[in-house]
């Protein structure tokens, strides 16, 4: 009987065993099938790109011959290109920590006002992000012509002078950023405002009842339960600043005097306008090294939020 | 005895008294900062519109506010829609909004049951390689596009569009759905599996429906995406007749010296109606969406 049993036990066990295997390896087989698209596009249309692009910026003007570097020297070289630059991180740096402090705050003021009122605001104050930004930056570009600036127009109820918005350098690249915030802003906003509701009400208590006050709460209590989103979303908008193409092709189209490009829009000029793509290509891989930098930590906090919510 | 007593108590009075003013002062801030930047946040899209009911001598017209109408009309709006380019404008950007979003949905979906689900080899590799290319801006990648496109001959043509927007789509959308789909509890699947559903049926039939918040919002995000596309557009499209609504509206409504602001104000407005509308209707998953990037994640 016993020893019945136990011939019979392997059997059964051996067949089921070359089932699961069959029916793991068919899984594999179905998943790879589900994720081939997935594949597809990511590989044809992300890295064999990319790799093109590199492939690209090393060729001369009319794609003939390999050059080596000498697309880069030539940027490098160029007075315009170092104001590209320049421009570039200036921009993205500025807008982004407006962006992140602004949203901050309202995120802030938001979450201290009474719950039931809150959805209503959180509607208003999103509506920027909703707008497409080309069409969002038209109407500022409105608000800043020169002749008829109606921004202009309030100023001068407040008997300060009218304000040169798009025609003086400086002014340009100030411009360009209040876009740019005014149109960020409200995703930091709604970022740090579910983070705000994330963190446990316990603590503040606790924090209140030890007698700290408010600066401390935040500096203690919320700062380092929000860290992790906080850089997150300041990483992520710093690519995407970064990268951004539609507010100054449409406020300055790179003006004045090739002053407001960043380096999406001067690789636009000098690729598809001008007709030089190698070097086209090499501006905007210009933008590569420092993405890859920034994507790392991003990923890096993200795992890290990951860890943390396991 | 009585004259120890008022001052403590009068201390305590005071304390709370100041517990209350700090809290109101603290409403009082939130409400005044709130107020602050819901009118900057709107004065843009107020501008617009009043701009847009103007008449072209009222906006020549300098000698009055620009912040008030005194002669509403909706003439604007009116030249637009009797215009066919516009309408072509619109109908191509539908065309591509809404094959790009079907795209969208089957590819993610289909590749986050996988990748959140069925494990195999290289699968966390490639999860990861989702959320990379998701931080590839379309500004890196538009040069070498604009040559694999103009080689396939899909250059100045709306279905070119259709080929590279799932650049802009599918890593995020897949991201959330493999968020989404992580949620749902092992047990469920484990029970249909017993049951004897094949994976086709148990994503059908559970991991869908259930993950149907998940499934609006990403089909929400790539909606707003492809509609709002700008950067790929703008370099592949060149002849009025292929172009939709973002680079239309910029490239064609501003033409010579003197620009019909009435008109152009109308015409971004109309162009930014449709992600306003679903915004205004769906702003739950909307935000939902757009935080479940970072926290999901």
């Amino acid at each position: 009987m016993a020893d019945g049993g136990a011939a019979t036990l392997p059997r059964i066990e051996a067949p089921g065993g070359a089932s699961l295997k069959r029916f793991a390896r068919r899984r594999s087989t179905i998943a790879f099938l589900m994720t081939l698209p997935l594949i597809a596009v990511i590989g044809g249309l992300v890295v064999w790109p990319a790799g093109y692009a590199i492939h690209l910026a090393t060729l001369n003007r009319r794609m003939t011959s390999f050059i080596g570097l000498g697309n880069f020297e030539i940027l490098l070289e160029s007075e315009t290109f170092r104001m590209v630059i320049f421009q570039s991180v200036f921009f993205a740096i500025t807008a982004v920590i407006l962006k992140a402090a602004i949203g901050f705050w309202l995120a802030h003021m938001l979450h201290h006002i009474p719950a039931n009122g809150q959805r209503k605001w959180r509607g208003m104050l999103l509506v920027p992000w909703v707008i497409p930004p080309a069409l969002s930056t038209l109407g500022w570009w409105w608000m800043f012509e020169p002749t008829y600036s109606s921004i202009n127009w309030i100023l001068n109820i407040f008997a300060i002078p009218s304000v040169p918005w798009l025609g003086e350098p400086w002014w340009a690249r100030i411009s360009v950023i209040i876009v740019n915030v005014w149109y960020g802003a409200p995703f930091f906003m709604i970022m740090y405002l579910a983070a705000l509701k994330s963190v446990p009400e316990q603590l503040y208590e606790a924090a209140a009842i030890d007698g700290a006050t408010s600066w401390q709460r935040l500096r203690y209590v919320t700062l380092p339960m929000m860290r992790n989103i906080i850089s997150i979303t300041v990483l992520f908008s710093l690519i995407v600043t970064f990268a951004n193409y539609d507010i100054v092709r449409v406020l300055t189209n790179g003006g004045p005097r090739d002053l407001t490009h960043v380096f999406a829009s001067y690789a636009f000029q000098v690729g598809i306008l001008a007709g030089n793509i190698p070097r086209g290509a090499a501006v905007s891989l210009f933008m590569f090294p420092i993405l890859a930098i920034i994507a790392f930590f991003v990923l890096r906090g993200v795992n890290r939020r990951n860890k943390e919510e396991a | 005895m009585s004259a120890t007593t008022i001052p403590v108590k009068q201390g305590i009075y005071h304390k709370a008294g100041s517990l209350r003013r700090e809290r109101r002062w603290a409403l009082w801030t939130a409400y005044l900062s709130l107020i602050v930047s819901a009118i900057i946040m709107l004065a843009p899209p107020v501008y617009m519109l009043l701009t847009s009911l103007k008449t072209s001598a009222e906006v020549a017209d300098q000698s009055g506010s620009p912040w008030w109408v005194s002669s509403p009309t909706l003439e604007n709006y009116w030249a637009l829609l009797g215009n066919r380019m516009f309408i072509d404008f619109f109908l191509n950007s539908a065309k591509v909004t809404i094959a790009v979003v079907a795209l969208t949905m089957v590819i993610s979906v289909l590749a986050a049951f996988a990748l959140g689900r069925m494990r195999f080899w290289g699968s966390q590799a490639l999860a990861t390689g989702v959320f990379l290319t998701y931080l590839v801006p379309d500004t890196l990648l538009f040069i070498p596009l604009y040559q694999i496109v103009g080689g396939l001959g899909l250059l100045d043509n709306a279905w070119g569009l259709v080929l590279v927007y799932p650049t802009l789509t599918v890593p995020f959308c897949t991201w959330i759905m493999i968020g989404y789909f992580a949620s749902i509890p092992k047990e469920l699947d484990e029970a249909a599996l017993i049951d004897g559903a094949n994976w086709m049926q148990m994503l059908w039939k559970i991991f869908i429906p259930v993950a149907l918040p998940g499934i609006i919002a990403a089909t929400i995000f790539a909606f707003t995406v492809s509609w709002a596309a700008f950067v790929y557009p703008t370099a592949f499209i060149t002849s009025p007749a292929e172009m939709p609504m973002t680079i239309g509206v910029v490239s064609q409504l501003i033409r010579g010296d003197t620009f019909a602001w009435g008109q152009l104000m109308a015409g971004a407005l109309l162009a930014a109606l449709p992600p306003v509308v679903i915004y205004a209707f769906l702003m739950d998953y909307y935000i939902a969406g757009l935080t479940a990037g970072a926290t999901k994640g």
